[in-house]
């Protein structure tokens, strides 16, 4: 199965990492590769995770992280890796 | 590995610049539902259908969810009606039997528009085809979701002049039947000339009989997109302009290349082809006469609009072709008035007529798109516009189009409002010079020579 990317994206906070990795770590999606950075006062992080250990359902994983990110403020998005290399990667 | 900035840059392209797949249509074949009791012919077609496309919209969801990508139409085609209904259906009033049949089916699969109440006429009429052509107005009036296209023409046979003088009737027939609701039944009705068989878009969707059983069939869209790559590119020289087209179709189109090969492999069944289109809605930032103002000009419609879409189309094409397997449908740009902000505008500044358009059409992916006229048009008038626009296809070899709302009680100066993806419009100005002696004069226009090009 391919890998999926976790982008979440908003204003800084204390524990934003700890509370997705909790989350991923709960429901045994394992994270692969981070990347992060903070530009003017705003958290960007992609996330690369494998979710083929997690038994909860694909939607309702886009929907808990969604719902998540409205708790604390920021947008988490979850897709398929393969939206992104198809539209990148000949 | 794929990086923050390039995921960045798609998620923008979705959230901000409206990217999404336009539609993924599946096509099926009815031939195998065919009958001589219109009973067990209407039986069989809602069995067909609702058994193929029973988890299509649930499919098309899914991948909405897990791609985060939006699909914004989940659609049917099937084979045209004038050749399932032939030997059941007597009468205009059988084959309005059978539009209501699809209709259900329609409904039942939750897809918002089912293509394919059609009949290909380009050389001759059968008795059957002709029943058919006559229940459109009565068939788009009584259902909801059923599009009708009739293809008069054709680069190999030339144009049917009786289909066209027919079809001119049954465009003002069918505004009469629905002028309750601005004569919306016309929104749903195409003329077409060299109608391609794996069109995903409607109304001129139809699963041609060179398909297989049943195939999806995926449109791109991405206007906004386009414009947002060509703000980057102002002041540049053409070369430029086209290359940062081009690489930009490319990424759209994979998109809608991926979403095709996820459907065709939930749904098992197989893939057909992605229709390389710039579809726009009637949204702020969705707009392909947005993308011709990007380029320079002060408004669509204003001259240097035919090169500049010239050169929109072919581009999309030429990056769309190597990041899809398989290309096919209408793929270029769509130029409908209605479903477009940017070309509702230009029309009210002023900047766009119907002849205009008419030139347009020469090199854009299909044809005369969703232009209200004054309802008092003649029939005559609209079988003129139908010729001129079939004959630009036949002799250019390209698809060409026409779909004209009559809006019956209108005039020019007044506004109509569809509602939807379908838009609103102004009444436009048409020639007022008659033609009927033309149009009556029955028979055929020969197939065009294919030397001497000039």
């Amino acid at each position: 199965m391919s890998k999926t990317i976790i982008t979440v994206v908003g204003k800084d906070a204390v524990g934003i990492i700890a509370k997705v990795c909790t989350y991923l770590a709960d429901n045994q999606v394992n994270v692969e590769d981070i990347s992060q950075t903070i530009v003017q006062g705003y958290f960007n992080m992609m996330m690369i995770v494998d979710t083929s250990r997690s038994s909860k359902p694909y939607a309702e994983m886009v929907t808990e992280l969604d719902d998540l990110g409205d708790a604390i403020g920021v947008r988490i998005r979850c897709q398929r890796e393969d939206i992104f290399t198809k539209m990148h990667r000949i | 590995m794929i990086n923050i900035l390039e995921v960045n840059e798609t998620n923008k392209m979705i959230e901000q610049e409206r990217l999404d797949v336009r539609t993924i249509t599946l096509g099926i074949s009815l031939l195998d539902c065919c009958d001589a009791d219109l009973d067990a012919l209407n039986r069989n077609i809602y069995e067909k259908i609702t058994r193929l496309a029973r988890d299509l919209v649930s499919t098309g969801r899914e991948i909405e969810i897990e791609y985060g990508i939006p699909i914004v139409n989940k659609r049917i085609s099937v084979t045209p009606i004038a050749l399932v209904g032939g030997r059941a259906c007597r009468s205009p009033e059988d084959f309005v039997e059978v539009a209501k049949t699809l209709d259900r089916a329609a409904r039942d699969t939750g897809v918002n528009f089912l293509g394919g109440y059609s009949a290909i006429v380009s050389k001759g009429m059968t008795p059957t085809e002709e029943a058919l052509i006559r229940s459109i107005p009565a068939a788009l009036a009584s259902t909801e979701r059923v599009c009708s296209s009739v293809n008069i023409g054709s680069t190999k046979t030339g144009i049917n002049m009786d289909a066209v003088k027919l079809m001119g009737e049954i465009v003002r027939e069918t505004a009469e039947a629905t002028k309750e609701h601005n004569s919306i039944g016309c929104t749903k009705l195409v003329v077409l000339c060299n109608a391609p068989d794996d069109n995903p878009f409607m109304a001129g969707a139809f699963h041609g009989v060179s398909e297989a059983d049943a195939v999806i069939n995926v449109g791109v869209s991405g206007p906004g997109v386009i414009k947002h790559a060509l703000e980057g590119a102002r002041g540049e020289n053409f070369e430029v302009l086209c290359e940062t087209v081009k690489k930009t179709a490319f990424k759209v189109t994979r998109a809608g290349q991926l979403v095709a090969q996820e459907a065709s492999e939930r749904l098992g069944i197989p893939f057909g082809i992605v229709d390389l289109s710039l579809a726009p809605t009637p949204s702020v930032g969705d707009s392909v006469a947005g993308i011709l103002e990007e380029m320079g000009l002060e408004s669509a419609g204003a001259p240097g609009t035919t090169a500049a879409l010239a050169l929109l189309t072919d581009q999309v094409k030429k990056g769309g072709i190597m990041a899809s397997s398989f290309v096919g449908g209408l793929s270029g740009a769509f130029i409908p008035v209605s479903e477009d902000q940017g070309m509702i505008d230009a029309v009210n500044r002023g900047a766009l007529t119907i002849e205009k358009l008419e030139a347009m059409t020469c090199v854009c992916s299909v044809g005369l798109d969703m232009i209200a006229i004054p309802g008092n048009t003649p029939a005559s008038t609209i079988s003129g516009i139908i010729a001129d626009e079939a004959a630009i296809g036949m002799i250019n070899q390209k698809t060409t189009a026409v779909r004209l709302i009559p809006v019956i009680g209108k005039d020019v100066g007044e506004t109509v409002e569809f509602g939807g993806l379908l838009g609103h419009a102004p009444i436009q100005q048409i020639n007022r010079f008659g033609c009927a002696d033309f149009i009556n004069r029955g028979g055929r226009i020969p197939a065009p020579i294919h030397s001497f090009k000039n």
